[in-house]
């Protein structure tokens, strides 16, 4: 058989693949030989590499074909050819899955792995493993208990590794073999001792004190291998990372010992593990930072890009401590690995000073296009924090971002390009129109529909406010005429936007908008008929609701609220104000430029925080009838960490009513806790309606109970209230072990940490992207005016956080980020208070020995100017 | 803070084995949740091999992964970690998985050896990675522990060579009854 491929093969040449033209059914039919007696090794052998070579290469196996094979293979135990033997482990591995009754051969692969013969026991376990579940795993754990200490490593290693792939199937039985992997890690043999290592991580990494003790011993006894070191710094940092341990902690002084340790390989995990630490002060990263720095110059290229990779970390949060590398940097940046050359430059221009940035600019443009879409977003974002660090500098980097905008590139690249060109012009006022002339002229030959509907957005809200907004339409009106229905909508109501601002543009504006009215999609036509007559008003109000600032329900809310209301057929017209608020997105975080790792799965729509606890409450049958959830709080603990019991309260706005969820957990193994509720005592005229307790609390199950109260309805103003809180229920004594409860138990009680209600929990943020028009549209007829001193804060900076945190509103207009060196400041904050009021808070703050502010309240309600003017003094 | 990764023993995510073209003569995936299919595979593969094949760089970032190749000849070497993994532990086991087939096939690293002795081969990385896991770094002990005799290629080729003189001698004979017969 092998001589019938060899001669194919020497037709088409020698390079060809002697197994190019393998058939399935050819191969499985030559299978038939493996019932031959006497068995042919050699051919077999050949046979049995075909069938694996075929599985691998993604040929699809049947079950029946499968099953079928792996029966006539199991003959093959009766040879003793070695090779053949160890292939036929292989096939077992491979055919595992796919192969029904493979547990056939745990006679013969026990047989191998206790036999006399060492080749074969350290493969036959890894096989044996591969095949056993756990009620047969018990059937062999004798054999695996000598087996892991064996004196031969291979067949310790085998033992070792195996079971940590079954401790995720069966942790239980591996548990019992901690004492033999405990005596494995003391072995001469560097593997052994990294895999008894690892696997004893594995079994005791839920006991912290554990593994501390695990980490002393081994940290004293001085393993040999590598692996194991680099398994223990991981440890160590793991352990620190939890502890919140000091930097003068043992573990901290084992990491830094490492740095001297003879292998590169466990020198880079220190040093990476100490850089990565949170809190590094620049004194404790100087030795990591400076064993990088002598990596830079290693004639590995692997060794050279570990090392500028974790360097272009550290140049993130301490670009000083880096500063000290420039000059080896500077050698990488012409690298022959453009990966190396990438990061040696974006380091570079977080370490170096503004007058290299030119340079180093030059330098990688002279290469980015051979460089793959992952660099190419590294370096998009070290541009965005240059331009950060140095504003003067933007027009080179907008010049710079233009162009690598016109290359090709992928979506993730593209988009980070885009990113970055908005944060420009949001930081820099003067860049404005110039990166918004970039960006039309992208989005005249862009295939990213996302990306061109988030320009279109953007230049609807900025585009009427720059001097000459008329030189926009053009671009925005060409994607109406070119593109798909996503961008065409986009692009009228980005049309609107500059009707609605530009008196003298509306006529055109209008001209256009009734040639949208003839588009061939329904949502294009919608959106231009709805903006056509809301324009027509010449309203200013108008406008400012429906053009400027949309509507900020959660659109989960929206369809079930509506749905629920063509259920109930009713006179009254469908109020906007029951439906839930959508929650406003926490202004995203700048993400860390940290790990180049861009995530592949692409962003789902999930279902807001909220929605889900809408859902939640709304199945508990006491809390019917209350209406729309309408904000629900962060987490509040209300215990210490590590204490018996771990309490924290999720606090739910109704519009009269309010529901504490109590999330427990609790933390003793031999306590079984039943009928858990939270009894509160309101210090003002609130009123505890009802408690719902949780049934049962089990060790380590968190579990929920809920307590309802009514808000003062007579006392529209007693928004704030404290509740002393007392956890009460049954507990009842259990065995650790099996989690058995005893027959009857006692009740008890424990004391929590009091609960604050705040103004911040009846007000819901609300983004107003026009806050000016927003401003105009509510009026002044319920407008209050106060001024305060606030004496304790020093900086505009604090005084702006506190405000916002306090009042729990939406800063708007980029307000929340007072300039530097400014003495004064305003603060635009825009929310809606219970009841569905809109409220809009303008504070100005001015910087002289204190911080003086006065504070302009606008709502629909009067109360509620009140009761916020109430709270802020 | 992105938060140190649970310390595991997990360290390969992939390794393959690409001749010239790009296609795969070996792969073995230890992540189930990466690419868990064939296509999803091969597209990464062709990707990765795209990327690398011009230059010998020893090491690149693709598709949020860490990888390590090397080249002989007319084959390329990859191993696969993750953004966070030690890169020189990725080095050692591409060094490993290179020496030990060097040192089996008798430094003849290439496509047609390699496939000659592919059962040798697959054997070689079972003993070198196990589930992701690294089993064994060194060399020496993994062509020990494999214990594999290389299919001699002049062996080979002299058993070909009689077959075929066979095949010729049977076709004379076939031949020369016919031209009896004829005559």
């Amino acid at each position: 058989m092998i001589k019938k491929f060899d001669k194919k093969d020497e037709e088409s040449g020698s390079g060809s693949n002697p197994f190019q033209h393998l058939e399935k059914s050819a191969v499985l039919q030559e299978a038939r030989i493996f019932n031959e007696t006497p068995i042919n090794p050699r051919r077999c052998l050949h046979i049995l590499t075909k069938i694996i070579y075929l599985l691998n290469q993604g040929e699809h196996f049947g079950t029946t074909e499968a099953t079928e094979a792996f029966f006539a293979m199991t003959r093959l135990f009766q040879s003793n050819d070695q090779t053949l033997r160890r292939m036929c482990y292989l096939t077992i591995k491979e055919m595992a899955n796919i192969s029904e009754d493979v547990i056939i051969v745990t006679s013969s692969l026990t047989k191998d792995m206790t036999g006399k013969e060492d080749v074969y026991r350290g493969p036959a376990i890894r096989a044996l493993c591969r095949i056993t579940d756990t009620t047969m795993l018990q059937a062999i754990e004798r054999y695996m208990k000598q087996a892991i200490v064996d004196k031969v490593p291979s067949v310790s290693s085998s033992a070792l590794v195996s079971s940590l792939h079954m401790v995720k199937m069966s942790f239980d039985v591996v548990k019992r073999w901690v004492n033999e992997a405990q005596e494995a890690a003391s072995s001469d043999n560097i593997m052994v001792q990294y895999h008894a290592l690892g696997l004893l991580y594995h079994l005791r990494k839920n006991d912290r004190l554990a593994v501390t003790k695990m980490l002393n011993k081994f940290t004293k006894s001085g393993l040999k291998s590598p692996f194991a070191y680099c398994m223990m710094i991981r440890i160590a940092s793991k352990l620190l990372e939890e502890t919140e341990g000091g930097h003068d902690s043992p573990l901290f002084d084992f990491i830094e010992s490492c740095l001297r340790n003879k292998h590169e390989m466990v020198v880079y995990e220190a040093a990476s593990a100490i850089v990565h630490m949170p809190n590094c002060t620049a004194r404790e990263l100087a030795p990591a930072v400076s064993v990088l720095q002598l990596f830079c110059s290693s004639p590995k290229a692997a060794l050279r890009y570990a090392a500028v990779r974790t360097l272009n970390k550290v140049a993130m949060k301490h670009p000083s401590a880096v500063t000290a590398c420039n000059l080896d940097l500077e050698n990488l940046i012409t690298d022959s690995n453009r990966s190396i050359a990438t990061l040696a430059i974006t380091t570079l221009l977080k370490t170096g000073s503004e007058s290299s940035v030119d340079r180093l600019m030059k330098q990688i443009s002279s290469f980015v296009s051979e460089i793959s879409d992952e660099f190419k977003v590294v370096v998009v974002q070290a541009i965005s924090a240059l331009c950060q660090k140095y504003p003067r500098k933007h027009s080179v980097m907008m010049n710079f971002l233009s162009n690598m905008l016109r290359d090709d590139g992928g979506f993730e690249y593209k988009r980070a390009i885009v990113d970055c060109i908005i944060s420009i012009i949001e930081e820099n006022p003067e860049s404005k129109e110039t990166g918004l002339a970039h960006l039309c002229e992208f989005i005249e030959d862009c295939e990213h529909t996302v990306l061109a509907t988030k320009i279109l957005h953007l230049l609807g809200k900025e585009g009427p406010r720059t001097p000459t907004p008329s030189k926009y339409i053009r671009f925005i009106f060409n994607r109406v005429v070119l593109e798909s229905e996503a961008v065409r909508a986009a692009a009228v109501s980005a049309l609107a936007k500059f009707g609605a601002q530009n008196d003298d543009l509306l006529p055109s504006v209008l001209v256009l908008m009734k040639r949208c009215m003839m588009d061939s999609d329904d949502e294009v036509r919608d959106r231009a008929t709805f903006y056509m007559n809301v324009l027509q008003q010449k309203q200013k109000a108008l406008n400012a609701a429906y053009i400027f600032n949309g509507l900020s329900v959660s659109v989960p809310g929206l369809e079930k609220s509506l749905h629920q209301y063509t259920l109930e057929p009713s006179e009254k017209p469908f109020d906007m104000k029951t439906v839930p608020l959508a929650t406003a997105p926490i202004t995203e975080q700048k993400t860390e430029i940290a790990p180049v790792a861009t995530s592949k799965l692409p962003e789902k729509l999930a279902p807001s925080r909220q929605d889900i606890y809408q859902e939640q409450l709304a199945a508990i049958p006491e809390f019917k009838g209350l209406g729309p959830l309408f904000k629900s709080s962060e987490p509040v603990q209300l215990t210490e960490a590590e204490t018996e019991y771990v309490v924290r309260c999720i606090k739910h706005t109704f519009a009269n009513h309010m529901i504490f969820q109590f999330d427990c957990t609790n933390t003793l193994n031999d306590q079984l806790l039943q009928r858990v509720l939270v009894q509160m005592e309101p210090s003002e005229a609130y009123e505890v309606l009802n408690y719902v307790p949780a049934p049962s609390l089990p060790y380590s199950q968190p579990s929920s109970c809920y307590s309802l109260v009514r808000l003062p309805e007579d006392d529209p103003t007693a928004v704030s209230c404290t509740f002393s809180c007392t956890m009460k229920y049954l507990v009842r004594d259990c065995d650790p072990n099996t989690g058995e409860p005893d027959d009857d138990g006692y009740d008890d009680e424990y004391v929590l940490e009091d609960l604050e209600v705040t103004v911040a929990d009846h007000i819901q943020k609300v983004l107003k992207p026009n806050f000016g028009a927003a401003w105009d549209e509510i009026g002044d007829d319920n407008e209050k005016e106060e001024t305060f001193a606030l004496a304790t804060v020093r900086t505009l900076d604090e005084a702006v956080n506190n405000i916002i945190s306090f009042l729990g509103m939406q800063p708007c207009e980029r307000s929340d980020k007072v300039p530097e060196n400014k003495n004064s400041h305003v603060l635009f904050l825009a929310g809606v208070f219970r009841g569905g009021h809109d409220v809009l808070v303008r504070a100005r703050l001015a910087l002289a020995d204190g911080v003086t502010m006065q504070v302009t309240v606008r709502s629909t309600d009067e109360n509620v100017v009140d009761v916020i003017l109430a709270s802020v003094g | 803070m992105d938060g140190f990764a649970e310390p595991s023993l997990y360290t390969v995510k992939a390794v393959f084995i690409l001749d010239n073209d790009g296609n795969r003569l070996l792969s073995k995936y230890y992540d189930p949740e990466l690419y868990p299919s064939m296509k999803e595979q091969k597209n990464f593969e062709m990707n990765v091999f795209n990327k690398t094949h011009k230059a010998d760089n020893e090491i690149s970032f693709l598709e949020g992964m860490t990888i390590v190749y090397k080249s002989s000849i007319d084959l390329f070497f990859y191993v696969a970690g993750s953004a966070q993994e030690n890169e020189l532990m990725l080095m050692a086991v591409l060094n490993c998985l290179f020496e030990s087939l060097s040192q089996m096939l008798r430094k003849n690293v290439e496509k047609r050896t390699l496939l000659d002795n592919m059962d040798g081969v697959f054997l070689v990385v079972d003993e070198i990675i196990d589930g992701g896991v690294i089993l064994e770094s060194d060399p020496q002990q993994v062509i020990e522990k494999v214990n594999y005799r290389v299919r001699d290629c002049t062996e080979e080729q002299i058993s070909l060579c009689n077959e075929l003189t066979k095949i010729q001698i049977d076709n004379t004979v076939k031949l020369s009854s016919k031209f009896y017969l004829k005559i």
